[in-house]
């Protein structure tokens, strides 16, 4: 296949979920059945998307498939001279792989979801909202610039708020779907104030570009720490987006969506789209930018997993577990495990998809029900989500011959290398304690839900298998969660295609003074910017991870047994009671059950901080802004009075005096013209007798 | 004793006074208008007694003349007015026709 050919497939396979969310929602009324519509188009899009990995993965491994056409031409613009926008997409093997996976799973919760959403009243709409977000989503993967990147962004944003919210009626849902937009805002602020430093600096969006300058010795605004704050800007994003500690808040809440939508968007892909965004600007991201990511994936992983132990809701557990293992992505990253990272991404896409919608599954049949502490003994009712459920788990535990083993075990190792050659030590002790907190909680959750006796028989007695459609889908992801897919070697990764082909660390071009000396290759740095896809690892870094693999492959096992072990003497066979610790840790019990009081302290802080802001700000308006308007006001009025008076008594005092004066006048005078002609004539007399003493001759 | 110009003056002025007073004192019109003929005849003793005694040689004889025929014409043009006072405002009391004050 040509490479043009290539393009023409991505744009269809990107455009075809469009044209499903278009034809749903507008005809989706008068044709109920179009959603089989849209589901035939995912599987199209799906079918496509093997297609072009597989001729990506076959016949231009180590090329990348480029295109883009610049979209708007602002000429020459002053001061900044050439200006043009351009859009492109961009295959490289992480964007087939990734092509892969959302497809898969998006087109897996269509057909999952028409089972599960049978009952719900905008059926139709549902699926509309599954196309437009599987749009953005690919969106996302395929673009080969940062503002095509944002769009997307934001549309995945958009699709995710409008499925979080998809039961609006419930006060939560809505409350949660713009909890999760907001949260993502503050986040995507960031990203955008990156994405302008380096547009400022670069006048393009391209990565390639981008990368190739930076490469080449142009520093945003001449410094490295420039480059260093752009890295950490941009990684805000993923901040928000992929639910890293500060901004963990709304995926737990988003759970308010229903579980297809979980299972896809708040497990699988999207939340993801934050690690995929750190992997794209991976090359360009500094010592500094990497030590900040890894230490932000870190905390994560373990505030979450310690808020997992607790938790009562089946989908609460999976979700902080969700947040565990990004913050486990984005650590990985952040010591430059890049491969592991991304191949973490993927096995996780896989088997928390498939514990999502086993965990929908069992929702489904206990109707409704979310707590596990009303379930138990589901494992004979249901043996197809147990085992389906069991595979999964033992996948996130980290357990070999499972595809989380070799991922699990690829971060760890990575972690320790960086802790070794950086002497950060507290990174993988941090990491081996999440393996060991995720161990327990996830068995706690499988043995609560699924083994032991019932605790509610009523709702027991109803439980039942889900119909083929629900099931069909955790199948095939719990087959996905072996490792045989990735790797002949069940005990190491190193050998696999996956991890030494396919996905390999690319070449970094942050200058040598920024960069952990071991993310520089001496072999490859002279040739040119291009090669990036070439095995880099430098000596010293190779060399850490070989020491590294197998003290972190025993140590994780041990961990996971350990995890295992007390999951089991706690819950299974109850020698130790859970009540007991709970009650001799209260302090800790407490803060963990109510999730270390994140969202109170954001409530009183932030919304709180807001809130009196805007009271401060209301009576600002209303005292001073009120006061000078409304003093304004008074004193026209004053003034009006005062000219008012003037014109009363000045002004129409003239006026009338002026008119009396002449009454006056004329009323005297008019007494002189009696109309009696005798009078007159005295009068005349008179003066012509007076005139001749004054002027005659006398 | 020897009639001089003072005698004619003195009777001239009895007369203007007596047609004055007639003028300004009487209410009828038609007695005031024979007051304003009193008045024209003391102007007419004074042009006279002027051109006996003054140095005029006859102009004054015939500006008295003059005089005799214009009071004739004013007489019968005042005359005629007070008939028509009269036929509007039934009387000829110069006192009550005053329209023109208001």
């Amino acid at each position: 296949m040509s490479e043009f050919t290539n393009i023409n497939l991505s744009l269809i396979v990107l455009l075809l979920p469009l044209f499903g969310f278009f034809i749903v929602l507008f005809f989706g009324k008068k044709f109920p059945k179009l959603y089989l519509a849209e589901v035939g188009i995912i599987t199209l899009a799906f079918i496509l998307s093997l297609v072009i990995g597989y001729s990506k993965l076959s016949t231009y491994l180590h090329q990348d498939i480029l295109f883009s056409f610049t979209w708007i031409d602002f000429g020459n613009v002053p001061n900044l001279g050439n200006l043009h926008v351009d859009l492109g997409i961009k295959i490289d093997n992480l964007t087939v792989i990734m092509l892969f996976v959302v497809n898969l799973i998006s087109m897996l919760v269509h057909i999952y979801s028409i089972a599960y959403m049978k009952d719900d009243s905008r059926y139709s709409r549902y699926f509309a909202y599954l196309g437009i977000f599987t749009f953005s989503m690919l969106g996302i993967v395929l673009t080969d610039n940062l503002l095509m990147m944002y769009i997307f962004w934001e549309l995945v944003g958009l699709s995710s708020y409008l499925l979080i919210g998809f039961w609006y009626e419930k006060q939560s849902a809505s409350d949660a779907g713009k909890k999760a937009f907001l949260t993502n805002r503050v986040g995507d602020i960031g990203m955008f104030i990156g994405i302008l430093v380096l547009f400022t600096n670069y006048k393009s969006f391209s990565f390639d570009f981008i990368y190739a300058q930076i490469a080449s010795g142009n520093l945003p605004f001449g410094s490295e720490a420039w480059l260093t704050a752009a890295g950490i800007l941009v990684f805000l994003g993923a901040v928000g987006k992929s639910a890293q500690f500060p901004l963990h808040v709304w995926l737990p809440d988003a759970m308010e969506g229903p579980t297809p939508v979980s299972a896809l968007i708040h497990a699988a892909t999207m939340v993801a789209a934050g690690v995929y965004l750190v992997a794209r600007i991976f090359v360009m991201l500094t010592a500094d930018a990497m030590l900040v990511i890894a230490v932000v994936g870190a905390v994560t992983s373990l505030f979450a997993a310690t808020i997992a132990l607790t938790q009562n809701d089946i989908k609460k557990v999976l979700a902080y577990s969700t947040v565990s293992q990004l913050g486990y992505m984005v650590m990985a990253l952040g010591v430059g495990a890049y491969t592991f990272a991304f191949f973490h991404l993927v096995t996780h896409a896989f088997f928390k998809a498939c514990l999502f919608l086993g965990s929908g599954s069992v929702i489904h049949s206990m109707h409704h029900e979310q707590d596990i502490r009303e379930m138990g003994g589901l494992k004979k009712k249901m043996p197809i989500t147990y085992y389906t459920f069991l595979i999964s788990t033992l996948a996130i535990s980290g357990i070999p011959l499972t595809s989380g083993f070799l991922s699990k075990d690829g971060i760890l190792a990575g972690t320790l290398a960086f802790g070794q050659l950086t002497g950060h030590w507290l990174i993988p002790i941090i990491g081996f304690s999440v393996a060991f907190l995720t161990a327990f909680y996830m068995f706690r959750l499988v043995i609560l839900t699924f083994h032991g006796s019932p605790r509610n028989h009523h709702k027991y007695e109803h439980a039942h298998e889900s119909p083929f459609v629900m099931v069909m889908p955790l199948v095939v992801l719990s087959t996905l969660s072996i490792f045989f897919w990735y790797t002949p070697n069940p005990i190491s990764p190193d050998a696999s295609w996956f991890t030494s082909n396919w996905i390999t660390t690319p070449q970094t071009v942050v200058p040598k003074s920024a960069s952990f000396d071991f993310m520089i290759n001496e072999s490859v740095e002279s040739s040119s910017h291009n090669s990036h896809e070439e095995i880099i690892h430098s000596e010293k870094y190779t060399h850490a991870m070989h020491w590294a693999h197998y003290p972190a492959m025993i140590m994780s096992l041990i961990v996971a047994g350990l995890g295992i072990l007390l999951a089991f003497t706690m819950y299974q066979w109850k020698k130790i009671s859970p009540d007991k610790i709970a009650d001799s840790v209260k302090a800790l019990y407490k803060g963990s059950l109510n999730k270390w009081y994140v969202d109170e302290i954001y409530a009183k802080s932030f919304i709180g901080g807001t809130i009196k802001l805007g009271d401060i700000l209301s009576w600002f308006d209303k005292w001073i802004i009120d006061g000078i308007v409304n003093g304004s006001a008074y004193v026209t009025k004053v003034f009006s009075k005062i000219s008012g008076l003037f014109d009363a008594y000045v002004v129409d005092g003239l006026v009338n005096g002026t008119a009396l004066f002449s009454g006056f006048v004329g009323f005297n005078f008019k007494k002189l013209q009696t109309g009696k002609v005798q009078t007159y004539i005295v009068l005349v007399v008179f003066s012509i007798i007076v005139l001749f003493f004054i002027i005659g001759p006398f | 004793m020897e009639v001089g110009l003072n005698h004619f003056l003195t009777v001239s002025v009895a007369l203007f006074s007596l047609g004055l007073y007639g003028v300004v004192t009487r209410k009828n019109a038609v007695m005031v208008l024979m007051g304003v003929e009193l008045i024209l005849n003391s102007a007419n003793i004074n042009f006279i007694a002027f051109s006996k005694f003054g140095n005029f040689s006859i102009d004054g004889q015939l500006y008295a003349l003059f005089v005799i025929i214009l009071a004739a014409a004013e007489a019968a043009i005042a005359l005629a007015i007070v008939l028509n006072i009269y036929k509007r405002f039934a009387n000829v009391n110069v006192d009550e026709i005053n329209n023109l004050k208001e």
